[in-house]
């Protein structure tokens, strides 16, 4: 059983949001980076809780980033996995990163290809599609359960207004969200030996992206919040039908 | 040159979100001067001619029974054959949960750009950008598209609605349909309640409601406004409601065009996922909880006194019982 769990580098949750260069660069400073929390908290601790059940199970990490990302892979060897990969370039798109991913795939030859749900930066939930599609492999989107039994998964997802319990076999593609498992804290043990891990630098292949973005914005300001006395709540309702309109 | 939209349907009838993006497409088509037209599969019991009065001229229709079930991959095969096949330039889907699986298939099918979470129509006056949602509902940015064909994904809420009074003609479409990979065993839908993802109406709660027992005053609400229920993070994960109420940075991003927030403190990482409500409502006894600095109308005061009065005054208005 070989697993790799696909790892982004986000900005913090509470970091933050402005951006440079007149509006086309995010802006880094004083910004703390973490492990994207949908990659480390389900992906990543759902693979090592398969490991821990199997122990022949190998657990393959992939980021596609530059040399100072370095830092958040062994971030996540910390908590588990036996070796790292780092695509050595700046993420272009989706498109380029899934093509990069898909390139060391089809050497390693994956049972189980994990990613986030999304990116909490740029929420393009399309990694794993993208990487199901090359490899025309199943891929199930926004998984909230994931079961093995032999080579058959059997995993639940959310769909509109609830979920739906998906049977396949492997190989397959799985984005991960809450429900996957646990949010764990790496351990002294962990953190010490993720630093004799391997933890490879590849090179990119030619792949070009197929969008860019040209420049960020910031939402309005909100107008200003309209107080309303607590023993008054029909003012309320009344504003919210006659000058929000809202129903 | 047409615009393409994948007209999603569950149990046979035609999503609400896809009337939005319906509408999208037909002014993208409207704006570029061409037309838009939909794409329909699985057997349905709506009346898909009526899906002219968003401007769409033509519908394609797959209806075979064996489509009736979602499957990204075999859903991405038949969406990029007519692609192909009508010469569509421009592919428009919900980003919904389905949206979510197929638009990246079909990117990688078609080779052509994706921008997920669109809030508007495409810039054409110089290549063709959309604005995108990023940051988890933080920020936005204008996302340039290089290939001939380009595949949008429309946030849920972020595009009106418009009907007129046209009438798609049917094209229906037979093909050889892949085979299944991903068997479905189970589908459990809660009925008969508004899905979150695409509600006009919300109405959350938070760690200010003390226990689960108390919900009453936050579903009472809803119920009267016929709105949706949500929570922040701390209420679903000690269970006191199903994860998928949970909205925020690491849980569902909605943009309402009311959002009613009752006992919920305000913390970033819950703003993001619903500070692009058009209509914010705080409820909260601490005058300086952040959550009012992002809100439109607040009330500082006890929610188990002040939401069961709201809850009255908005079925008298209704004229409820
Ligand atoms: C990486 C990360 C990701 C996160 N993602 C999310 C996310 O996606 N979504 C999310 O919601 N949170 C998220 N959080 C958690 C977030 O930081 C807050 O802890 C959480 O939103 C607080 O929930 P709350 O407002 O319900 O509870 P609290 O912060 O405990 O607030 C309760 C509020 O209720 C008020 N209150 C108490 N009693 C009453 C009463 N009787 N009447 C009226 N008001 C009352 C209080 O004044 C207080 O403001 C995340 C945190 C981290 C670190
Ligand atoms: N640069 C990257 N390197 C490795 N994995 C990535 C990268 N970017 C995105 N991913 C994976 O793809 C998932 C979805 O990302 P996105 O489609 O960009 O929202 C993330 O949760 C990660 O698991």
């Amino acid at each position: 059983m070989k697993i790799l769990v696909c790892i982004s580098k986000t900005p913090d949750t509470t970091a933050k949001i402005s951006f440079t260069d007149n509006d086309t660069k995010f802006n880094e400073s004083g910004v703390q980076f973490i492990i994207n929390p949908y990659d480390e908290w389900y992906a990543l601790v759902r693979a090592i809780e398969l490991k821990e059940k199997d122990p022949s199970t190998i657990i393959h990490l992939v980021h596609v980033g530059p040399a100072e990302n370095d830092a958040i892979i062994r971030k996540a060897l910390a908590l588990g996995g036996d070796e790292a990969f780092r695509i050595n370039s700046h993420p272009g798109d989706d498109y380029y990163v899934a093509g990069q991913i898909v390139n060391l795939a089809k050497e390693q030859h994956y049972d189980l290809i994990f990613t986030g749900k999304e990116t909490i930066d740029y929420n393009g939930s399309s990694v794993g599609g993208m990487i199901a599609e090359f490899l025309e492999l199943p891929y199930i989107s926004l998984a909230t359960k994931f079961e093995l039994n032999g080579n058959t998964a059997t995993i639940t997802r959310e769909i509109e207004g609830g979920e739906e319990v998906d049977e396949a076999a492997l190989p397959i593609v799985v984005s991960c969200q809450k429900g996957m498992a646990e949010q764990r804290i790496p351990n002294m043990r962990g953190i010490m030996s993720a630093r004799t891990k391997p933890l490879k630098a590849i090179e990119p292949v030619a792949i070009d992206p197929l969008t860019s973005i040209s420049s960020f914005e910031l939402p309005a300001p909100k107008q200003g919040v309209k107080m309303i006395p607590a023993d008054n709540p029909e003012e309320l309702v009344r504003l919210l039908h006659e000058e929000a309109k809202v129903f | 040159m047409s615009v393409l939209v994948f007209l999603d349907q569950a149990e046979g009838h035609v999503k609400k979100s896809s009337f939005e993006a319906a509408s999208f497409a037909a002014k993208i088509a409207e704006q570029t001067g061409t037309e838009a037209n939909g794409i329909v599969l699985g057997e349905v019991k709506d009346d898909l001619q009526s899906l002219g009065k968003y401007g769409i001229k033509k519908i394609y229709h797959a209806a075979d029974a064996q489509l009736n079930q979602f499957d990204d991959e075999i859903y991405t095969a038949l969406i990029a054959d007519t692609v192909k096949s009508s010469g569509s330039n421009v592919v428009v889907l919900s980003n919904n949960f389905n949206g979510k699986a197929i638009a990246p298939r079909l990117s990688v099918r078609l080779k052509s750009g994706l921008i997920s979470g669109a809030v508007g129509l495409p810039d054409t006056s110089n290549g063709f950008k959309v604005k995108k949602s990023v940051f988890s509902g933080k920020a936005f940015a204008n996302v340039e598209i290089k290939t001939d064909i380009k595949i949008i994904t429309l946030n849920a809420n972020a595009f009106k609605v418009t009907e007129g009074s046209g009438t798609a003609t049917i094209e229906n479409i037979t093909t050889q349909i892949p085979r299944r990979k991903v068997n479905v065993r189970e589908v459990n839908v809660v009925k008969g309640e508004v899905p979150l993802a695409e509600a006009e109406l919300v109405v959350s709660g938070g760690r200010g409601l003390k226990g689960p027992e108390n919900w009453g005053i936050v579903t009472d609400l809803a119920k009267a406004l016929g709105a949706a229920t949500a929570c922040s993070r701390p209420v679903s994960d000690s269970g006191w409601r199903p994860h998928h109420e949970h909205v925020g940075q690491t849980g569902l991003t909605i943009a309402p065009n009311m959002y009613f927030a009752i006992g919920i403190s305000g913390a970033i990482q819950h703003l993001a996922g619903v500070n692009r409500s058009k209509t914010i409502v705080v409820i909260n006894k601490d005058p300086e909880a952040p959550f009012f600095k992002a809100a439109d109308y607040g009330i500082v005061g006890d929610a188990f006194e002040v939401v069961p009065k709201i809850t009255e005054a908005v079925k008298k208005l209704k004229g409820q019982k």
